[in-house]
């Protein structure tokens, strides 16, 4: 039936001009959603209650700007610790010593199983329960003394709780991602002469960062707004606070300056957003067969040289 | 006799005396002795199940040796020996009796978030630190040597299963090993692509490599291999000359065997 030694024919075919699929109800769907959106919009610029004036006066605010650059330290300080902290306790958990093995265990057990909010007020008690740090022979003489009362840190500890909360969630993170890189490519590494470390650090660690970033994503975010729980400590100058506690309190306005935490939660969400993207766009590489615009123009490039 | 005090440095590259090997009840070696002297090349055929690969990864200290003894290059394998007793050796020395010997995998296990040069280079880099541009030098060199300097900057996902493997090789030879190990180098090929990888072997054996093959290539094991050995149930059934086992096999379990992969 075929000839399988005809040449190709002298003229290629015709590049396919098809009419394209309709989705009509993707457009009476639209619109409906459109008009309610305006009516919702329309409805909240003509309340008073939402104080728009009061928002618009406060949302650049001084102390709120002060409470804005707390809450992104305390953000980013305990996001920090605890993503070093998550992946030391997950190489603890995973490695073959059975010590380092049961500790990370117990601090999995304890951290992840107790609410964030009451881990912040027993750290806010710390000074009251451990007044001293002492340093000596237990029973014995004491060589270093250092009182804890004396003291007034309460960012410190707000730090401190939330980020060993976020080292417990952060460890069950990484070892997801570790755990779904095949066996092979630690196999391959230690028949290379690399230690389990080396390994870990060069092989498995940085193919398991492409399933750990959404999570850690989410987690950054999450822990953003766990921020506003610092009041538990006490600590009252993150944004949430200040807004809430300081001024509304204050103006007997709460609606307006919620909207003003919120704003600004939202923002700097919105830039976490952007920062995970191209974060994940890095740790894709050799992920995928596709490729490059790059490699793609090379490619026709060379198939231009081979044909007449 | 007259050798024996002459030459430290005749002792074979492998030497397996009683090798056994289980996992738990399973006994999965019992008993494997053979040697393979510098610059041989030695096939290990037989069913699946039959403990090859495990050998195999036995001679790399992937796996522990349950009972016998497994010299490499005259060094015991994974103990150090004192007074009669043997120790456990530290992580730190099992990584470096790795590095002698180069190992090459049925999956390839190239690392896929590197290029083909990346891969290469890895190890000399990381494990021995040496200068970058040396190796990336000797890297491109190695490239070239199994077809593939064009494709160093390829990730592995965007080369074909025979591309693949090459890197793979390349990737083992950049740490110069004494030894190399090849477990079912080409079972997961295609078999149009099984020869491109077959050839680089066998130019490295005309090299003088010494080289341990696990395969069912028996084409590759009359032309390429010194000695053929054929095991079963955790055994060396037969060995000896390839071209001899394959015509004129003396066991039965051989001549099952062959009779199916010739």
């Amino acid at each position: 039936m075929t000839d399988a030694g005809s040449p190709p024919p002298s003229s290629p075919p015709e590049a396919i001009d098809a009419v394209p699929l309709r989705h009509p109800w993707r457009w009476v769907a639209a619109t409906v959603i459109i008009v309610v959106v305006a009516l919702f919009l329309y409805g909240a610029a003509t309340n008073p209650a939402y104080g728009w004036s009061t928002f618009a006066k406060y949302l650049f605010n001084e102390r709120i700007l002060l409470g804005v650059f707390n809450t992104l330290q305390l953000t980013v300080y305990s996001m920090v610790i605890g993503v070093v902290l998550g992946v030391i306790l997950t190489v603890m958990r995973l490695s073959s010593n059975p010590v380092l093995s049961a500790v990370a265990w117990v601090f999995l057990w304890i951290f992840r199983g107790t609410p964030v909010y009451v881990q912040l007020v027993f750290w806010g008690l710390m000074p009251t329960i451990y007044q001293k740090i002492q340093l000596g022979v237990p029973f014995g003489p004491t060589f270093f003394q250092f009182d804890l009362q004396s003291l007034s840190f309460p960012f410190a500890l707000a730090v401190i709780g939330l980020a060993l909360n976020e080292a417990a969630y952060m460890a069950e993170i990484v070892r997801a991602g570790i755990m779904s890189v095949p066996e092979g490519q630690l196999e391959a590494s230690t028949a290379l002469g690399m230690s389990w470390g080396l390994a870990m650090r060069r092989t498995v660690l940085p193919q398991a960062m492409r399933v750990i970033i959404p999570p850690t994503g989410n987690e950054l975010i999450s822990l953003l707004k766990t921020t506003s729980l610092v009041t538990a400590v006490p600590y009252a100058l993150d944004v949430y606070g200040i807004a809430t506690r300081e001024i509304a309190a204050r103006i007997f306005e709460p609606v307006p300056l919620l909207l003003v935490a919120a704003t600004w939660y939202l923002a700097i969400t919105s830039v976490l957003m952007v920062g995970q993207y191209y974060l994940e766009r890095y740790f894709s590489r050799g992920a995928s067969r596709k490729l490059t615009s790059k490699q793609l123009e090379a490619l026709a490039k060379a198939q231009m040289g081979t044909l007449p | 006799m007259t050798e024996s005090s002459a030459t430290a440095a005749a002792h074979p590259m492998v030497k397996a005396e009683l090798v056994c090997k289980d996992f738990g009840a399973l006994k999965v070696l019992k008993g494997i002795t053979l040697e393979v002297q510098k610059g041989q090349v030695l096939v290990l055929v037989g069913p699946s199940g039959s403990g090859k690969s495990t050998f195999l990864r036995c001679i790399n200290h992937l796996e522990t040796v349950s009972a016998g003894r497994l010299y490499v290059d005259g060094a015991l394998v994974g103990y150090n020996e004192r007074g009669g007793k043997l120790y456990e050796m530290k992580p730190r020395e099992v990584a470096k009796q790795r590095r002698d010997v180069g190992m090459v995998f049925q999956h390839f296990n190239l690392f896929p978030h590197r290029t083909a040069l990346g891969n290469v280079v890895e190890a000399p880099t990381q494990v021995k630190r040496l200068n970058k541009k040396q190796v990336t030098e000797r890297a491109m060199d190695l490239l070239d040597q199994v077809g593939l300097a064009d494709k160093a900057t390829a990730y592995p996902a965007q080369l074909s299963g025979g591309q693949q493997q090459r890197v793979a090789i390349a990737r083992a030879l950049a740490m110069s090993p004494k030894l190399m190990l090849f477990d079912e180098p080409t079972s997961a090929l295609d078999p149009e692509l099984v020869g491109e990888v077959l050839a680089v072997m066998k130019k490295l054996a005309a090299e003088g490599m010494t080289m341990v093959v696990v395969t069912h290539e028996m084409g590759f094991a009359r032309e390429v291999a010194d000695e053929l050995v054929f095991m079963d149930g955790g055994v060396v059934v037969e060995r000896g000359d390839p071209g001899e086992i394959m015509s004129n096999p003396q066991h039965e379990r051989t001549k099952a065997f062959l009779s199916k992969v010739m």
